[in-house]
């Protein structure tokens, strides 16, 4: 992890409201591992004063400027204009100077490639269960189950297929695939493939709901959390959330920047999880 | 040594060492407690060698859960935070934290606070004999917690009443961290350098409020909290001020500095250090950067040693 300070290569608009970003970010292929996030930063520029965190979509090589030169190293980054930041980014362009921090956090267990993988996302969740498709695909069956509001909050499901991922597309307004919530493929698709384990992120209701299916199936699973945070690095303890056996007199919080933001579900403490506040203002 | 049209040239490196309370600083700047976590946190980005002093988060006797979230919330050119003094306890410090400390030569400084006068008390007394502890400063001043801090840090006389207490049971250099959120900083800066501190530093944070107009909640879980970053920056130099000209004692000026030029309004108006807060979260080298930018204005401005700028405002 270290503090770069580097240029964006293309910031484009993906889907009304959502935005992909490619940044020079060297070494990054070989560091950064699935589920795992940056701070980033829009250089000289207050406000805003706070990095934001992102889960790393990918990462990549890009052909050089020019012949003879090396091959320019990448990451990309997918994001919502939800607040102040991002609204920000989105007038960014090609060669505007940013700072990434990162990579950041405890990523993807990749578990036992026998087992069949189903990876669950909401929205914006989807972004870190690209690169941990990536890393699956070779050895595992690799099944994705994408939700969203709209068909506007379904992005990037061709990339998956392309990796030879099984889609499952659900939106709540019936407007792209099934209407519905993708909690409700997902219990479809554990009662046909019961012995899967389970990969999520997205809002905290939809993780949430996720948590219940799994428990009561003794399903293995995972989640990418998503929470404010000011340092990334677990100092100011402004991202925590409960641990499993977390009481005052024994508090155990554990930081969501640096303990996660990949946790195994038994790691924490699902009923106090549920009245935290579900949707990521640290992207804002 | 430089060269310049063939002539060796010597280049002048300033001196930037400092001395509060009777520590020796290679230099004037170290972090502001509960920004730095314990060190460790970020030892991966910057050298803590570097640092003129390493100042832990705030540790009280029993180990504190902290607040709900959310904690902290961005407001213009700063942040609101009420973390409410999480922190894994004094003992749990002392067996696992100080020994990677002491791998640095920087000396360490432990913040501490109490919910009791008898807690300040006993906290004091198991740093006393540990090694690896240079000084002490003693936060009277957290606005999140309910029985905490701010209850000796807005009253003059319990805030004599607690410094004087924990003087009697150390010998370390103490330091007393003040509140501004009180009508005259000066009574009570007065009220401890009576009681026997070392040194002061200010500011901790302001309190503040964010309201989420969509939902009408507060933005924080526990609705008031304490706002730093740049935002406070000229308050804090004010009281700053205010303080020096009020105390013998030396202060430590604390508040929004994120480059060096902000850290030389402290120094000027009579900071004899500075500690850098928010500025971490952002940057997590960002003390490096100062630090180099106070040798660069010194080279600059010809002046040989920094102690020579401290206190020199004009009016």
């Amino acid at each position: 992890m270290k503090n770069y300070k580097t240029i964006i290569l293309s910031n484009q608009e993906i889907s009304p409201g959502y935005y992909r970003m490619r940044i020079l970010a060297p070494e990054y292929n070989k560091l950064a591992k699935p589920g795992q996030f940056v701070m980033f930063r829009v250089q000289r520029s207050l406000p805003p004063l706070l990095r934001r965190p992102f889960g790393i979509f990918c990462t990549g090589y890009a052909a050089p400027d020019c012949d003879g030169m090396p091959e320019k190293e990448f990451i990309e980054i997918i994001y919502k204009v939800v607040g102040s930041g991002t609204e920000i980014m989105q007038e960014l362009h090609q060669g505007d100077r940013v700072e990434l921090l990162g990579p950041l956090g405890r990523g993807f267990d990749l578990g036992d490639p026998e087992e069949e993988k189903i990876l669950v996302g909401g929205g914006i969740g989807l972004v870190p269960l690209y690169m941990l498709a990536e890393r699956m695909v070779a050895n595992s069956k690799v099944r994705l189950l994408m939700g969203g509001r709209t068909r506007d909050d379904i992005i990037t499901v061709t990339e998956f297929e392309r990796l030879g991922v099984e889609t499952y597309v659900s939106t709540e307004d019936g407007s792209l695939g099934e209407e519905g919530l993708v909690t409700q493929v997902l219990e479809r698709k554990l009662a046909k493939y019961p012995k899967a384990s389970v990969y999520a992120c997205g809002p905290m209701p939809m993780i949430d709901a996720v948590q219940k299916i799994c428990a009561t199936r003794n399903t293995p699973l995972q989640v990418s959390l998503e929470a404010l945070m000011a340092c990334g690095v677990g100092a100011c303890l402004g991202c925590v959330v409960k641990g499993a056996g977390h009481t005052d007199e024994n508090p155990q919080y554990l930081c969501t920047c640096k303990q996660g933001p990949v946790f195994l579900a038994e790691q924490l403490d699902w009923s106090r999880l549920e009245k935290q506040q579900g949707n990521c203002g640290g992207c804002s | 040594m430089s060269e310049l049209r063939g002539t060796a040239v010597k280049l002048a490196h300033p001196k930037l060492a400092v001395e509060v309370a009777g520590l020796k600083f290679k230099n004037p700047v170290m972090p502001a407690s509960g920004t730095f976590g314990y060190g460790e946190e970020y030892a991966p980005y910057l050298d803590l060698n570097k640092l003129g002093a390493i100042v832990t988060k705030g540790l009280s006797l029993n180990p504190k859960a902290g607040n709900a979230t959310p904690r902290i919330c961005e407001t213009v050119s700063g942040m609101l935070n009420a973390i409410g003094l999480q922190n894994i306890g004094i003992d749990a410090f002392i067996e696992h934290k100080i020994p990677f400390l002491a791998q640095y030569n920087s000396p360490v400084i432990v913040n501490f606070f109490g919910n009791t006068l008898e807690e300040y008390v006993e906290v004091a007394t198991r740093l006393e004999d540990v090694p690896g502890v240079a000084g002490l400063e003693m936060n009277i001043s957290c606005p999140n917690v309910k029985h905490g801090g701010i209850v000796f840090g807005t009253e003059a006389s319990a805030a004599h009443e607690v410094v004087s207490q924990v003087r009697k049971k150390t010998q370390k250099p103490l330091i007393v961290k003040l509140t501004p959120n009180v009508t005259d900083i000066r009574v009570t800066a007065k009220a401890v350098e009576d009681a026997g501190a070392d040194a002061i530093s200010l500011i901790n944070t302001l309190t503040g409020m964010a309201v989420d107009v969509k939902t009408r909640k507060p933005r924080l879980a526990n609705t008031i909290g304490g706002l730093s970053g740049p935002a406070i920056r000229p308050i804090a130099v004010r009281l700053v001020h205010q303080v020096v000209q009020a105390v013998e004692v030396p202060v430590i000026g604390i508040g929004g500095i994120s480059r060096a030029i902000d850290a030389l309004e402290f120094l000027i108006v009579g900071a004899k250090a500075v500690q850098v807060g928010t500025a971490n979260f952002v940057d997590p080298n960002v003390m490096e950067t100062i630090i180099d930018g106070l040798e660069e204005f010194c080279q600059n401005e010809g002046i040989e040693d920094i102690n020579e700028l401290i206190g020199t405002l004009e009016v």
